[in-house]
């Protein structure tokens, strides 16, 4: 095809040739870009392992899902839809774009499938797509200035200059490649030469048009300009991607690739190690930046500052010193000073308690994994804040508020110090078996510490006899010879103590000969399931009463009181952790004349009750405790009765109505105690 | 600065249910679970912050049965650099003075600029301590709160006296100090450091390693012995509320109003 203007490959500037300085440019980025990688990459190879190339075909399906079609950005509507526009928008035009840079060498240079009409088309309309969003996105950060995206004092200066920077640079990319197109139409078309494919309406129709009445001569100038522009832009992005935030452009499609796959786990102590061998290590637990495995140091890097993750936390909603986000992006930095791009690493060894992260920090989170469902590039919070848990508990740094606990686990099997001959005190009168003197059944119901000692929880334990008695199921309880599940205690980082829990109860549950395990509480329902092996399946009881009432072997009488609003409360670890949502909105619905609403956070948005297990022990700084905040939400819905299916949530929220003075107004109400005021009496 | 520090086993009562038992002479022992003591514990601790800050050792001592061993090994693991178990027969039943005289032969087998005892121990007695300053000759401080070293020969001390107020005391070392709770945080001793402590040697001294005899020290020449143990009787205006925890909380609050205890 015959041109009007000299292409940039056969263009002289400055006495040097257009291929020279193409080929310079492409050389001299390239290389600082790949320097810089290599430069980031350092403390991963340092750091501890981390397996992450099984299941290939699992994993290619999440990096399709979460990666390319951005599964989890709509979450945040408006954000979320920008954002497609532009990783759309990236991935048609980064085709273009290589072309273009290419063509400054070989001169009319085509990548195959680039040079048809419909990516002619398509690339046109993603140009102008970007370039429109980007100045959304500018106007939105610069003047609207989204709440989550403030930085506290004490993490420094707000991070809108360089967000604001990139879409600058983005925006350059896209004219000068408008320009750089709509220069040559111009001349071809005053030149009556043969033109390609212009879509009216695109950025490069519109430049065209401006660009008619200028002579050839400025055209020509303005081509190749537009050209080296872009080529000098192009490789700026490039190279400033690993110094910030933007490193995400880089990392995030391989961070996505290589997530997590199993819910409700945690990481062992190293991965690379058998935990008969714990005992031996010199040091347990993410003390130092490389004690995190490479995956965690990668995490930190695809972090792309969207504050999702803050703004869902609810230990950072209730004022306590907890910002996933700022979890990040201060590891971010602190590897990005000890490893910088010039010079050399840093020798001594920096603990990240005390001089990154603070204590409080650390014990301040619940693991309910609010951040994790929201981060739209998979980066995980629980295990990186078990890991520097198990650091802290290898040199003593606890709370006293939490040792107490902990060392009655270890004394006694349970946190608050009571005889294991007082687990099965609850019974008082009820057809209970207590398993392994002599008595033999099919089903184990585990019940847990909390629902075997505290006064309120003791409620579902004997709500939970009747139910099981009038399902008709065959049951029993270990008794003193049932343990605390240690489902906290390893969240906790207290890996050992956790371990010896766990050998007790399992040698406990086997020698009972029983088929099945049924828990009332979640917490010990997703220890049983993902932390210990070996042993029979397990059930959340909402998942055994859906089945039964299905089955009509559980039969429910109308609502008690048909004047009450029910809300259902999702508990952490039987939504997030383990995805049971409809079983227990099932068995509430179940109630004939029972009237359900949902509250705004519901399901996998769920707001943490302020935390199970040894999270009731510790003693946060904090605005206003998590109960309370939950039972606002309830109210807000309209409802006056929240529903549990958890122990602590149960114990948590009636301690934020009566905190809340709201006593006599709100109520709450166990899953299984709703059920067995409910159940239809057969004789 | 060398540092030893006197730990006792003891039933805390924080995971136990402390009882008498049938014939009163004893509270009952059978599925009792023991600690050390935790006074002891943060005198182990602040003898601890004191190695780390001036350089020493730290050793740990108990006069106990082969059960004493487990709490020897929770200080190794906390951070004691030696432990020593005082161990024999004859020891058993020793009151206060007669394990002073076991503590004081064991201090005189090794070299220390300081002497720790928690303030008191399950007995209550609280009276160790000054008795092992006593015959050792050196100087003594109970009820400790505060602890600097002012130089190897000197240190100053805080003690708790009535109404929160705080003496301010300098001592000559060596010398002998009770050490009180809130001294310090104690750290937390980790189940991967007791097992760690599990393989460490831990010698036993016995009373003729000590040069003790039954007429020394031990428990046939001890001069306080416990005669009996009983509740108190309820006396008049003392009440035992009883019921659900709502009723009592029901109850309590009814009788501190009539009281004129709240409003």
């Amino acid at each position: 095809m015959q041109t009007a203007l000299i292409s940039p490959a056969e263009a002289t500037i400055l006495g040097i040739s257009g291929v020279g300085w193409s080929i310079s440019i492409l050389v001299i980025g390239l290389s600082l870009f790949a320097y810089f990688v290599a430069r980031r990459l350092t403390p991963l190879l340092k750091a501890g392992a981390d397996p992450r190339l099984d299941r290939i075909p699992e994993r290619l399906v999440r990096l399709l899902k979460y990666g390319i079609l951005q599964y989890r950005q709509p979450r945040y509507r408006l954000a979320g839809i920008l954002h497609i526009i532009i990783f759309a928008g990236f991935m048609i035009l980064s085709l273009r774009s290589v072309t273009l840079i290419l063509s400054g060498i070989v001169d009319g240079f085509t990548l195959p499938g680039s040079g048809g009409r419909f990516y002619t088309c398509l690339k046109e309309v993603s140009a102008t797509a970007v370039l429109v969003v980007c100045l959304a996105a500018m106007v939105r950060r610069g003047l609207f200035r989204p709440k989550r995206y403030a930085v506290p004092a004490k993490y420094g200066k707000a991070h809108t200059a360089e967000a604001l920077a990139v879409l600058t640079l983005i925006s350059g990319l896209m004219l000068c490649d408008m320009t750089f197109e709509a220069s040559q139409f111009s001349a071809n078309f005053q030149k009556g030469f043969q033109t390609g494919l212009l879509i009216p309406g695109t950025g490069t129709w519109l430049t065209t048009r401006a660009f008619n009445p200028l002579p050839v001569s400025s055209l020509q100038s303005i081509h190749l300009v537009a050209y080296f522009l872009h080529d000098l832009i192009f490789f700026l992005f490039l190279c400033f991607l690993p110094l910030g935030k933007h490193f995400h452009v880089v990392t995030s499609l391989p961070n996505v690739f290589l997530m997590k796959l199993d819910k409700g786990t945690v990481k062992p102590v190293k991965w690379d190690l058998d935990e008969s061998k714990i005992v031996d290590l010199q040091s347990v637990g993410a003390k130092n930046l490389e004690d995190l495995t490479w995956k965690h140091i990668l995490d930190f890097y695809s972090c792309a500052d969207c504050g999702r993750c803050s703004d869902q936390c609810p230990a950072n909603s209730v004022g306590r010193p907890l910002s996933p986000r700022f979890i990040s992006l201060k590891c971010r930095d602190h590897a990005f000073k000890r490893y910088p791009l010039f010079g050399r690493a840093a020798k001594e060894k920096t603990p990240l308690v005390g001089q990154v992260l603070e204590e409080d920090e650390i014990w301040s989170c619940t693991t309910c994994g609010a951040c994790e469902n929201e981060c739209p590039l998979m980066i995980e919070y629980v295990d990186k804040i078990v890991d520097l848990r198990r650091g802290l508990i290898d040199d003593g740094l606890v709370p006293q508020s939490l040792q107490k606990p902990l060392k009655s686990i270890e004394k006694r099997g349970n946190p608050y110090g009571k005889l294991e001959t007082k687990r099965a005190d609850w019974i008082q009168g009820l057809p209970v078996k207590v398993l392994g003197q002599g008595e033999n059944c099919k089903t184990l119901y585990f019940v847990d510490s909390i629902t075997c000692f505290d006064d309120r929880a003791q409620k579902i334990a004997r709500s939970m006899a009747r139910v099981l008695d009038a399902a008709k199921m065959d049951f029993g309880i270990l008794g003193a010879d049932e343990r605390d599940s240690g489902h906290e205690v390893k969240r906790f980082g207290e890996e050992m103590l956790f371990l010896a829990l766990k050998g007790k109860n399992t040698k406990a549950i086997l020698n009972t000969g029983v088929r099945n395990i049924v828990t009332s509480d979640p917490h010990a329902f997703n220890a049983l399931r993902h932390d210990y092996q070996g042993i029979p399946p397990v059930e959340h009881i909402s998942q055994l009463m859906e089945r039964k009432i299905k089955s009509g072997d559980i039969q429910l009488k109308n609502v008690e009181n048909s004047g009450n609003i029910y809300t259902y409360h999702d508990s952490c670890y039987l939504g997030r952790h383990n995805g049971i949502y409809e079983a227990p909105r099932t068995v509430i619905d179940a109630i004939p004349g029972l009237k359900r609403v949902e509250m705004a956070r519901c399901r996998d948005r769920s707001f943490c009750c302020g935390g199970g297990g040894l999270a009731m022990f510790y003693e946060p700084t904090e605005e206003k405790r998590m109960g309370q905040v939950r039972v606002d939400m309830a109210r807000q819905a309209g409802a006056n009765v929240i529903v549990t299916a958890c122990p602590f949530c149960l114990v948590q929220i009636e301690d934020g109505i009566k905190t809340s003075g709201l006593e006599g107004e709100m109520e709450v109400i166990d899953l299984v105690e709703l059920i067995n005021d409910h159940l239809v009496c057969r004789e | 600065m060398d540092i030893l520090v006197c730990v006792k086993r003891v039933p805390d009562p924080a995971e136990n249910e402390i009882r008498l038992n049938a014939d009163g002479t004893d509270i009952e022992r059978d599925n009792l679970v023991y600690s050390v003591n935790e006074w002891d514990n943060y005198a182990v601790e602040e003898a601890i912050r004191i190695r780390d800050r001036t350089g020493g050792s730290v050793t740990v001592v108990t006069v106990d049965n082969e059960e004493g061993d487990e709490v020897l090994r929770r200080e190794l693991a906390m951070g004691a650099d030696r432990a020593i178990h005082v161990q024999d027969k004859l020891f058993e039943g020793a009151d206060g003075e007669g394990l002073a005289r076991i503590l004081k032969a064991e201090i005189e087998k090794g070299r220390y600029d300081l002497v720790f005892t928690g303030v008191q121990a399950d007995a209550g007695s609280a009276q160790v301590g000054g008795m092992l300053a006593a015959m050792l000759d050196w100087p003594f401080a109970s009820i400790v709160s505060h602890l600097e070293v002012l130089d190897e020969q000197k240190i100053r001390i805080h003690r708790e006296v009535a109404g929160g107020n705080q003496e301010v005391y300098e001592m000559d070392l060596p010398g002998v100090l009770s050490i009180q709770t809130g001294i310090n945080e104690p750290r937390y001793v980790p189940i991967r450091g007791i097992l760690k402590a599990s393989s460490l040697d831990i010698p036993i001294h016995k009373a003729s390693d000590l040069g003790l005899t039954a007429d020394t020290a031990g428990g046939s020449r001890a001069r306080v012995k416990r005669q009996d143990y009983f509740l108190p009787v309820m006396g008049e205006g003392a009440e035992i509320l009883k019921g659900t925890a709502e009723e009592i909380i029901e109850r309590l609050i009814g009788l501190l109003k009539s009281k004129g205890g709240i409003r």
